[in-house]
């Protein structure tokens, strides 16, 4: 891997997390945002790991397991919170989830 | 080695991409584990196979599957009033099939070509990792065991209404909030 530039490796991780990013701005469907952020961490973990392997030092891929397990908490509770709302509103819209009147 | 690191990253944003637009939330989901086994390729390049195997069996693996057990478990796909026969559409999984396909022959590309060595630079083992974890991460660890099990905690609370309307509908209904 010595022929890529890590430049590159980092645009591609920027590219990922932008798309995530747009996936969970654009998206009015809460299964699409969840999926938005999923990506948006992985992207920030590429990054990690990229950096890690740059250097040569195992701290990178800590980062990324530490990454994973806020994913996972995230998407557990995430979806519970979800199927909650679904069931009170019958709708995954967000912007139908206006009881506070925010 | 360039050549599979750069269709790999092809890969992963063309299926990024296709999973912030489309309209069903199956069908995205079938992207993001593509996008997500080619994040992993890109790790084992990059001289990680111990998170490159933890992507795939957390991320792609775990993570997604209760992604699609949601989706399954509310209907909540574009398609979901209609009849199974229009769901296996050729077009509905060409486009996964086909990305996965690449990163087949990717992979096989890779081990056909290099026996030994299939990073340029140096591959930091899973040792060097457990080191660091159980080392100067150890703090950071106990604190991730702790959100973990907060994570837990939270599901089952917020889950709770659930399984009571499972067990028993009526007392189910009345503590609806």
């Amino acid at each position: 891997m010595n022929g890529v530039p890590f430049e590159h490796g980092l645009l591609l991780a920027a590219l990922l997390f932008a798309l995530g990013l747009a996936g969970t701005l654009a998206r009015r469907n809460l299964v699409f945002t969840l999926m938005g952020i999923e990506i948006m961490l992985n992207a920030a973990g590429l990054a990690f790991v990229l950096a890690g392997a740059h250097w040569g030092q195992p701290d990178g891929q800590v980062m990324f397991l530490f990454i994973l397990v806020v994913a996972a908490a995230e998407v557990s509770v995430g979806l519970a919170l979800f199927l909650g709302l679904y069931r009170l509103l019958r709708t995954l819209d967000p912007d139908r989830a206006r009881l506070m009147k925010g | 080695m360039e050549f599979a690191f750069y269709s790999a990253a092809l890969i992963a944003l063309v299926a990024t991409a296709l999973v912030v637009t489309r309209r069903s939330a199956a069908h995205a989901a079938l992207y993001l584990v593509v996008s997500l086994l080619s994040v992993a390729l890109i790790f084992f390049l990059v001289g990680a196979p111990l998170v490159a195997a933890l992507e795939i069996v957390i991320y792609a693996g775990a993570i997604m599957v209760l992604l699609v057990f949601f989706i399954m478990t509310l209907n909540v796909s574009v398609e979901a009033r209609r009849p199974e026969s229009e769901w296996l559409q050729v077009r509905a999984w060409l486009g996964p099939a086909l990305l996965a396909l690449l990163l087949a022959a990717e992979l096989a590309y890779l081990l056909w070509r290099a026996p030994g060595g299939m990073t340029g630079g140096r591959t930091i083992p899973p040792q060097d990792v457990s080191v660091a974890l159980f080392g100067p991460y150890a703090l950071a660890v106990e604190i991730a065991s702790f959100l973990l099990l907060a994570g837990l905690v939270g599901a089952y609370r917020l889950g709770s209404h659930f399984i009571s309307a499972m067990q028993d509908p009526a007392e189910g209904e009345e503590e609806g909030s």
